[in-house]
């Protein structure tokens, strides 16, 4: 077995990991988070988080301030749009503000995500500033396993 | 469209908060965005603390330096994968000095869709000492 020796360790011999390329995933996944950390990507508002398995995938937005009627969320095909505004403190005349630096205003946000989803399926949730939206996969999008046959 | 979105801001890593001394958690500490606004007898403060709720917030006030902190957890996702990543989930802390003499056993404060709004009652007394200045 010459040839190992070219591999990394992690590749190195079956009888250490059956998955080896799990393992990468895992250390790309590491470092996508590391990497994220330090560099902050958000341009756009809001800001996403989407999480995903074979089954079906989760965006969630930090919309603080709306409550959930304020928020506008509709799903065609394999795109995403949220709409939402977020209003101004109705202040009186002669308040004076201090600060100022929450914004206000409109937005809106489209995600296309890689597959189509199962628009009946969808669900959405708005807990502590919090927006969740549950995607599943449209089942003909699912991912499927192809059976190997012995001959 | 594209217009509204300019004026609104996503938290960045400029936002982090300085901590000294250093906490146990190995947790970001955002410094969230507020606004402060002064509105008859009373000093509002509102913050944006998404994923914070009403049981995990601290408010204290010493002497005069108020500190609004703000503690969240990220929700077990077994079996999910981040596939594209934004915003980090972290703590929340900031510290105003009031400038005015506040009454401490007035203070209220509530949490509402992740947005924490501490209402600070002007002390009676602070508006008493006031001295004029008289033009000679």
């Amino acid at each position: 077995m010459l040839t190992r020796g070219f591999y990394p360790s992690t590749y190195r011999g079956g009888e250490r990991s059956l998955h080896p390329f799990r393992e990468l995933q895992q250390i790309q996944d590491e470092m996508d988070r590391l990497f994220h950390r330090a560099y902050p990507r958000a341009t756009e508002y809001p800001p996403l988080n989407i999480w995903s398995n074979e089954e079906e995938t989760i965006v969630q937005a930090e919309l603080p301030g709306y409550s959930p009627d304020e928020i506008d969320i509709s799903v065609v095909q394999n795109t995403l749009t949220l709409r939402g505004e977020r209003k101004p403190d109705a202040l009186q005349q002669g308040d004076t503000y201090h600060r100022r630096e929450r914004r206000t205003g409109r937005f809106v946000r489209t995600v296309e995500l890689p597959f189509e989803v199962d628009n009946s399926a969808v669900e959405a949730e708005s807990k502590v500033g919090i927006l969740s939206i549950r995607l599943p996969r449209a089942e003909e999008h699912k991912p499927k396993k192809i059976q190997v046959k012995a001959s | 469209m594209a217009n509204d979105n300019q004026d609104l801001q996503t938290r960045s890593a400029e936002n982090q908060a300085v901590q000294s001394p250093e906490r146990t958690r190995q947790r970001p500490v955002f410094s969230p965005p507020a606004d402060v606004f002064e509105t008859g007898d009373k000093i509002v403060i509102v913050a944006d603390m998404p994923g914070v709720s009403e049981k995990d917030v601290d408010i204290t006030l010493e002497k005069n330096i108020l500190t609004l902190s703000g503690k969240t957890e990220s929700p077990g996702r077994e079996g999910y994968r981040l596939s594209y990543g934004e915003y980090d989930e972290g703590d929340y802390e900031r510290s105003f000095a009031l400038s005015e003499g506040v009454d401490r056993n007035g203070i209220q404060a509530a949490v509402r869709n992740g947005v924490l709004r501490v209402t600070l009652p002007k002390a009676k007394e602070a508006a008493a000492r006031k001295i004029p200045v008289r033009a000679e």
